[in-house]
């Protein structure tokens, strides 16, 4: 096999691996289809050069908490949803407001959530959520009982097109006194 | 609920000439809330929201009364669930009478007795709002859609190794077959109607009546043998050799030897 001597040779093999792959790839893996024989700086701007050709097409190449990914622009959501009707249904707020919790305030235990819902935590939210790869358990807290600590994972951040915690929307944001009611 | 309202209204402090139009909730609608909120601190901001209490000053009798209206509606509906609630009520009525209570003046610098239930609040707040804006945020499965473009990885139909030794073996392996095929052919032309008489005839001479399908061996033999003991028959039947019967039509056609009648 011959070893891709010029840059757009160089796109195409991105290109091809990247809208090939089911899941995001990162840097180190996306080295190894040049076997070794890329800088990660060049690696980088061949990636943004991609990112720039793809500009005005139907995909857009971005970059999740586990790498790079080429997804449908935005615009075409609505009408891509149409062809799958099972669509995942909406969570409880109980699961939402947990995974609020856990993403801002993390880690946390079981007793951390409960003491801000004000409620006892349904072991099915928790369950739903790491059904989902949303959230993990880290560790455990060293005091009596030694409770699970509870985090949120990169499959959690890929998943709402974040590439960290710090994408997430200011806590502080949403700590205002004056709420208008639903 | 709408008996508790005297006629005159006082809503933080305030007279109101008026009942508020938001302020009665029928009792069937109730329940719907009830079902609705996610723990005592949501009842409670709830209640402040609607009431447009001012939730770094609220009015603890006015709250408790409230809550109490709701967590007495909720027993009588979901007993397991008005444990919390009931928990919240006794906290609530502790900060009520801790309010009412005369403030000695050794102490008078201590904390607003509502000020935990305050920050509580506010961070449930937070925590409530944040996650609205979590459910709101696109997410892959619903309205992202990540590419996927089809491709069958190489090393799962990595081709076998081929060299020129291989290919001539099978080059001869196709002329050998071919021989034999030629040598089949050979064979087939044996297949001579007269053969396949003499075959129906010692058939028949063992049950003297055979049914016209069971003659045929459809699964086992080709076409051309079929034909050719067809033809048989046929040859057979000409010669006056058997006899070929039907009932009625579309029936079954029986063959027997003519002379085992």
């Amino acid at each position: 096999m011959r070893e891709p001597d010029n840059i757009a040779q160089m796109k195409a093999i991105l290109e091809a691996a990247l809208l090939t792959s089911p899941q995001p790839l990162a840097l180190d893996d996306l080295l190894k289809l040049f076997a070794g024989r890329m800088e990660r700086a060049t690696l980088r701007m061949l990636l943004d050069e991609l990112k720039a050709d793809w500009m005005e097409k139907t995909l857009e190449l971005v970059q999740v908490a586990s790498g790079y990914r080429f997804q449908a622009k935005e615009a075409y959501g609505e009408y891509l949803s149409r062809l799958n009707p099972e669509r995942q249904p909406k969570y409880s707020r109980a699961v939402m407001e947990t995974l609020a919790i856990i993403a801002y305030r993390q880690p946390v235990t079981r007793g951390d959530i409960e003491q801000i819902r004000g409620v006892a935590v349904n072991p099915n939210v928790i369950r739903q959520l790491q059904e989902r790869d949303w959230i993990d358990i880290v560790g455990q807290r060293e005091v009596p009982g030694r409770p699970a600590l509870y985090a949120t994972t990169k499959h959690f951040l890929d998943d709402l097109n974040l590439r960290s915690l710090a994408e997430l929307p200011p806590f502080e944001a949403f700590a205002q006194s004056e709420i208008p009611l639903e | 609920m709408v008996h508790a309202i005297n006629s005159l209204i006082k809503i933080n402090g305030e007279t109101l000439s008026a009942l508020p139009q938001d302020l009665y909730i029928p009792p069937d609608a109730l329940e719907v809330y009830l079902e609705a909120f996610e723990g005592p601190l949501d009842l409670l901001l709830y209640l402040i929201r609607k009431h447009n209490l001012d939730i770094l000053d609220i009015p603890m009798a006015d709250l408790t009364v409230q809550y109490m209206t709701y967590v007495d509606k909720m027993k009588a509906i979901n007993l397991e669930l008005a444990a919390d609630y009931l928990l919240m009520s006794a906290m609530l009525i502790e900060i009520k009478s801790r309010m009412l209570l005369p403030k000695p003046a050794a102490v008078e610098e201590e904390d607003d007795p509502r000020a935990e239930l305050v920050r509580r609040l506010m961070e449930y707040e937070a925590i409530k709002r944040a996650a609205q804006r979590l459910d709101a945020m696109p997410k892959v499965g619903q309205e992202i859609e990540v590419a996927a473009a089809y491709f069958q990885p190489v090393s799962q139909m990595k081709p076998p190794e081929v060299n020129l030794e291989d290919l001539v073996e099978a080059w001869r392996n196709v002329l050998k077959r071919a021989k034999l095929h030629q040598h089949h052919k050979l064979g087939r032309a044996e297949l001579s109607v007269r053969e396949h008489m003499s075959l129906l005839l010692r058939r028949l001479s063992k049950t003297p009546v055979l049914r016209f399908d069971e003659l045929f061996d459809v699964a086992k033999e080709g076409i051309p043998t079929l034909v050719v003991h067809f033809l048989a028959m046929l040859e057979l039947a000409k010669e006056g050799l058997i006899r070929i019967t039907q009932q009625d039509a579309f029936g079954p056609i029986y063959v027997q030897a003519s002379h085992s009648s």
